[in-house]
């Protein structure tokens, strides 16, 4: 490889350029060309360096001599002087050199201090490396709940806690480990669900590929609670990033003996293994991911019985989401009290959610719950793109409400949004702004349905088909009179009928479209 | 493996980062989330690593991270260096890195129109 001896920048900015920046980039490329020494001296364009009203200006490093009114015909002279014999071309030469750059702060707010616990490690330590993980206290958790906890203490410590289910459904997770413990039988399981199918979200996504030990150990500790030795991974066939990195954590643990038999020399034992979903959305749920890890068609089974006492193959098993079971090393660390320092008093801790859509910059933050869709909007994801208005955003992923603008002081938990019939889900916000026909969106979600109904029930796959058809005919203007309440009726039916969640949760996203866009979606169907 | 040797390692992780960080002069960090990754962060550490090393610069390291989670600025990369505050650079591809590697690693001065943050 050829050593760069010199690196020419040519500042191009509309000021340079008047005065004829790209002729003098042009002459002198061909010079050090004429001169054979391409392979030594580089020309980068650069912006505006910082001299004005100098015209073409110039930096050679390593030297960093600024020259300034350069012209074509000054090139050879340069070249010859200072690139080839390395005398700086003293007549050329800019008196003032321009101040050190001032570097701007642009507000990214994304990057905006948030508390990071799931998110603690992402994005900070090199996740193929265990030792990186380790230095942050890494396992730290599970040894204190090996050596100073029962598994019923450590189940009470993540009731206390106040940790629900970061998935979508909410439920309490220590009450959903005290079922599975509870349950009879010796053999029991661990699954992580990290089948995010959820349109718009990719938060468990980024936890395992930031840091997967960290999904690791809150396995570790949920399989100690409950009394289980085994433990799956499901996840997403698309995320290969997250399954090389996770099946790469797990050898790095099993060669640390933090997976495996006797782990740090008690009497716990664990494994987990990776697999590998082909993308359905109903295999997000539960009992139908259950089934799919069994190797069958992923159709949701009847409940009761519940996973906690009947799941994966018939035995006591506990589901959890990722961000979920990432969250448990930090509170058996820290303790329940100092989770519920962050977030409100019925909904502790943090949220991760994925903003996309008409946001200035779109990703992905973590937030103490109670957090106002105002603040996660304007404050972390920048505002509104390009200057416009906010009109409604889509909360919840697929399955979640539609929220208009006066609901932008709503306090994001899951308690709160319930209040207002909208719900959580899986951190998903989509934003929209004023030019988004809510028409549109609607017909979307609802060709998403019929996409992913599995066509088990009756409800589901015959209601999906026949919503699609009058939102079909609704948007291409051969709407009908009651085309609103035939859509609203079928979503009742469905809600109250379905088999598993995929149908009932349909209810919520055309309830709330035309509860706050209504009129909107009523005109459009009529043009 | 035992506690005693899981604190052990964490003693001696905790260490190697230290002296990691200390043998480096500078550090530079590239984001290889999905994110960062299908907007170019494999070559812009490519690039690093080759800039880097065509010049001999011992005493700076590259090393990878997952996503911070602004996407929209992928590929993100930072650079540590002691004494000095810490620059995140967005949306960088091969010729800005190039850049990033003569003026701020080579010479000192932070690429202002790159960076997006400074801590």
């Amino acid at each position: 490889m050829n050593l760069v001896r010199n690196h020419v920048l040519i500042s191009i900015d509309a000021g340079t350029i008047m005065a004829g920046a790209r002729a003098v980039e042009k002459t002198l490329v061909d010079e050090i060309a004429s001169q054979g020494l391409t392979d030594e001296i580089s020309v980068l364009e650069t912006g505006s360096i910082g001299a004005t009203g100098q015209g073409v200006v110039l930096v050679v490093y390593p030297e960093g001599i600024y020259y300034g009114n350069v012209t074509p015909q000054d090139i050879p002279e340069l070249v010859e002087e200072h690139l080839l014999k390395g005398r700086p071309l003293k007549r050329l030469i800019l008196s003032e050199i321009p101040k050190q750059h001032v570097i701007k702060k642009e507000k990214t707010g994304l990057l905006k201090e948030q508390p990071r616990i799931v998110l603690k490690n992402s994005g900070i330590i090199n996740p193929e490396n265990i030792d990186e993980y380790i230095a942050e206290n890494g396992y730290e958790a599970i040894a204190k709940a090996l050596t100073t906890m029962t598994p019923e203490e450590a189940i009470e410590e993540a009731k206390k806690s106040g940790l629900v289910g970061r998935g979508g459904a909410a439920f309490t997770t220590g009450m959903k480990w005290d079922f599975a413990r509870q349950a009879a039988g010796d053999i029991k399981y661990i699954v992580c669900n990290a089948d995010e199918g959820e349109p718009g979200t990719f938060k468990d996504r980024l936890i395992l590929e930031g840091d997967p030990h960290k999904l690791i150990e809150g396995m570790l500790i949920a399989g100690y609670a409950v009394g289980a030795s085994k433990g799956f991974v499901y996840i997403r066939g698309e995320y290969a990033l997250s399954i090389e990195r996770l099946e790469k954590a797990i050898g790095q643990a099993r060669q640390y003996g933090l997976l495996g038999d006797n782990i740090l020399e008690s009497k716990f034992s664990f494994d987990i293994t990776v697999m590998k979903g082909a993308g359905a959305y109903v295999c997000g749920e539960e009992t139908a991911l259950i089934e799919s890890l069994e190797g069958k068609r992923g159709h949701p089974r009847n409940k009761p019985p519940y996973p906690v006492t009947e799941g994966l193959w018939a035995k006591p098993t506990v589901v959890n989401n990722v961000e979920t079971l990432a969250n448990v090393p930090e509170i058996i660390l820290h303790g329940a009290s100092w989770f519920r320092g962050y977030g409100t008093e019925k909904c502790p801790g943090t949220k991760v959610f994925t903003i996309i859509g008409n946001v200035t910059t779109p990703g992905l933050i973590e937030v103490e719950m109670g957090t106002t869709l105002r603040d996660i909007i304007y404050e972390y994801a920048g505002g509104i793109k390009n200057g416009k208005q906010f009109k409604g955003a889509l909360v919840g992923g697929a399955a979640g409400a539609f929220l208009g603008p006066d609901m932008l002081d709503v306090k994001m938990d899951f308690v709160n949004l319930k209040e207002y019939s909208a719900v959580l889900g899986s951190g998903a916000i989509l934003v929209m702004d004023e030019d988004v026909d809510m028409l549109d969106m609607l017909k979307s979600v609802l060709h998403f349905f019929r996409h992913e109904s599995c066509g088990h029930c009756v409800p589901c796959r015959l209601g999906t088909a026949q919503l699609v058809k009058i939102i079909d005919r609704m948007s291409s203007s051969k709407g009908r009179k009651d085309d609103i309440d035939k859509l609203m009726n079928i979503a009742r039916v469905m809600q109250a009928t379905s088999f598993c969640p995929l149908g009932q949760s349909l209810y919520l996203p055309i309830s709330s479209s035309l509860k706050y866009f209504g009129d909107e979606i009523r005109s459009r169907a009529r043009q | 493996m035992n506690l005693e040797d899981l604190k052990k390692i964490r003693e001696k992780a905790q260490k190697d980062v230290e002296l990691r960080q200390k043998q480096a002069r500078i550090r530079v960090v590239v984001g290889m989330g999905t994110s960062g990754i299908a907007s170019g962060a494999r070559e812009v550490l490519k690039t690093f690593v080759e800039e880097i090393g065509r010049r001999n610069l011992t005493d700076v390291v590259v090393t990878q991270t997952g996503e911070k989670g602004l996407a929209s600025r992928e590929p993100m990369v930072e650079i540590f260096e002691e004494g000095k505050p810490v620059v995140i650079y967005g949306s960088m591809d091969p010729e800005k890195s190039k850049r990033v590697v003569v003026e701020h690693i080579v010479n000192g001065n932070p690429v202002s129109e790159y960076a997006i943050e400074v801590m």
